[in-house]
């Protein structure tokens, strides 16, 4: 089954690039632009790694550390322990990890009822969607933030997973790709052969929608983790995230830069991970978003 | 490797890929026949179910988006409107308009919003021509085009509170790399946290790095959906390679090049994160001078950091305010420029 997924589209695509065929080849200028690109792009992560492995406590000195010095290790653990990296790094996998899995199956719902189903309201809903993705968080902070302590529930990770729980942009983004990629053929035989809509949902919608649902589960993880006024606010020290832990490291008055570092090195490493293994589906999804959005 | 990922981008261009599961499957094994007459409780239920289930799958959203964003929206303006202190939640009481008016009169307030919009330009301009190019060059045929598109979205995986951390200790004024590198051009060391334009430059650095990659994938996608033919007709016109991209591309692509900017607007209007750790210890003031003190900034310092809340609702719908008033004036330059071509 996974290789009718992976070759039939791809042939698709190859044909389509062959259509938009008369591609120039990049000349050295361009390659050399690129690769400028490049370094500036990763020229910061790779520092950093490199002023987290050494041993001056302020590293402010001229000419600034260029390679690495041999205290990595020693200020990663000093870093992990005084910013409380291993807790923070348990709650942004359980808050980012809710999020997810909630907004790729409430978005996959919804999408899906937009793109293919008939009801009452449904262009003026979509539209409502759409327009809701221009409002700044900044405007919901307060009233959360008051209803919140109302609960008891200030400091708690559910608080922080609550109001991300869905997305405008993924109900949207669903939408979009399930318009063309599910053929409503398939939903109309399903009916006439009385699958009720719970099963068309299993069978159907879900298998069509899995590419996109990949895409959408990346690219929300990557901002669920980077997410950083609301739980600023709503959480503390004792139970930060990996975003608030770094904060607190920030801007603490920790005098040791290479721990600081090192701090920002750990808390970045899962993305980089992540970005690894499935940067060429995170940028494919982009692409596909741009074109369609 | 370009292929898997034109894949993603057009998984439409073949309907009979719908991945998973065949067309006979739901049939095959879920057939249940045709419901039987009009009046069997399965025809209704059959019936009830069309009705009801579109609403059952939206309703998740609605419901969650209602009570998280909608209603505290209403809520905020509400608050704006009282004296709401964080010492004294319970304590609310009836202010009317004093916390504009308080706003209106503060110099805090518009420091904050010039700050806002300079920042906002300063980062959004370079960001978006830079991505332009990028995404210019990353549409030629190149060898490895996928690791290209990779590294150079990597700054995006990077969370504000990391990269602003590594920034600013590029940015330190005894000995940073960035006076290092200065010097060799002669260069005095600039003071990047003191000096006015100096800390706004360096804050709008961070947003210009993080976010250039993705936007040029978000126009490396669209440049890749202009029909060839159009580029065949302008060179058999004479059209050399710029004209092609002066006259074809950049038409091509107003719609995307609208929808960035309308996204880095709205991004710009809340900027937080990279001046609240680029100041450090102090970082909710926006420097010892409020040099980078953002409205979004501003907030959080009268909100949490002085706990008048009222104060911070008044803020956040001032925000919004502004970010409507930016989105119209946005839609009648567009009108414009379109009129007039």
């Amino acid at each position: 089954m996974t290789t009718t997924e992976l070759t039939l589209p791809r042939k698709a695509g190859r044909r389509r690039v062959m259509g938009a065929g008369k591609q120039l080849h990049a000349g050295p200028v361009a390659y050399v632009v690129l690769t400028v690109f490049a370094l500036v792009s990763l020229a910061p992560l790779v520092w950093t790694a490199v002023a987290a492995s050494r041993t001056d406590r302020r590293l402010a000195e001229t000419p600034p550390p260029l390679w690495f010095g041999g205290n990595l290790f020693t200020n990663l653990q000093t870093a992990w322990d005084q910013a409380g990296l291993g807790t923070a790094m348990f709650n942004s996998v359980i808050v980012a990890g809710t999020i997810t899995v909630s907004t790729v199956l409430f978005s996959t719902l919804a999408g899906f009822a937009f793109a293919k189903l008939r009801f009452r309201f449904s262009s003026l809903l979509l539209l409502l969607t759409i327009g809701t993705m221009m409002i700044p968080p900044q405007l919901a902070v307060v009233p959360l933030y008051l209803w919140m302590s109302d609960l008891g529930w200030s400091n708690q990770l559910q608080t922080v997973i609550l109001p991300s729980l869905v997305t405008a942009f993924g109900t949207f983004f669903m939408r979009q790709y399930l318009v063309q990629a599910l053929p409503t053929e398939l939903i109309e035989a399903a009916r006439v052969d009385g699958a009720s809509s719970i099963r068309i949902v299993w069978h159907v919608v879900f298998p069509a929608a899995r590419p996109a649902m990949a895409v959408l589960g990346l690219l929300t993880f990557v901002f669920a983790w980077n997410d950083f006024l609301w739980p600023i606010i709503a959480l503390n020290q004792q139970n930060p995230t990996v975003q608030v832990a770094l904060n607190s490291l920030g801007t603490g008055y920790v005098p040791d830069q290479a721990v600081i570092m090192a701090g920002a090195l750990l808390g970045t490493l899962p993305l980089l991970i992540a970005f690894v293994l499935f940067g060429k589906q995170i940028v494919g999804g982009i692409m596909q978003g741009a074109i369609k959005g | 490797m370009t292929s898997s990922k034109q894949a993603l981008a057009h998984p439409a261009a073949s309907a009979d890929a719908a991945p998973g599961t065949p067309p006979g499957a739901a049939r095959g094994a879920h057939g249940r026949g045709t419901p039987a007459g009009p009046d069997s409780w399965r025809s209704r239920l059959y019936r009830w179910d069309m009705k009801a289930s579109p609403y059952a799958f939206v309703s998740p959203f609605f419901i969650l988006f209602g009570a998280f964003t909608l209603v505290p929206l209403l809520y905020t303006a509400w608050y704006s409107l009282h004296n709401v202190q964080l010492s004294a939640l319970d304590h609310q009481t009836w202010a009317g308009l004093d916390n504009y008016k308080n706003l209106w009169s503060s110099d805090f307030f518009w420091n904050a919003l010039k700050n806002t919009l300079t920042i906002g330009v300063i980062s959004t301009v370079p960001q978006l021509l830079a991505a332009i190019g990028l995404a210019h060059l990353l549409n030629y045929k190149l060898r490895g085009s996928t690791v290209w598109r990779v590294v150079m979205l990597t700054p995006y995986a990077t969370s504000v509170a990391a990269a602003t951390l590594v920034f600013t200790l590029l940015y330190s004024w005894d000995g940073g790399m960035v006076n290092w590198i200065l010097h060799f051009f002669g260069v005095n060391p600039i003071n990047w946290r003191e000096s006015d334009w100096g800390s706004q430059f360096a804050v709008s650095s961070i947003v210009i790095w993080r976010w250039t990659g993705y936007n040029a994938l978000i126009y490396l996608a669209a440049m890749q959906a202009i029909p060839t033919d159009l580029y065949e007709s302008a060179a058999i016109d004479g059209a050399n390679r710029w004209q092609q991209f002066r006259h074809v591309t950049i038409p091509q692509l107003r719609p995307t090049i609208l929808f960035t900017v309308v996204v880095s607007t709205i991004g710009a209007t809340q900027l937080f994160g990279e001046p609240l750790l680029f100041g450090g210890v102090s970082g909710s003031k926006g420097g010892s001078e409020h040099q980078y003190q953002t409205l979004g900034l501003y907030m959080y310092d009268q909100g949490w950091i002085i706990g008048n809340l009222g104060k911070a609702s008044a803020i956040a719908w001032s925000m919004f305010l502004v970010l409507l008033i930016i989105a119209a004036v946005n839609l009648l330059l567009t009108r414009r420029l379109r009129k007039s071509q």
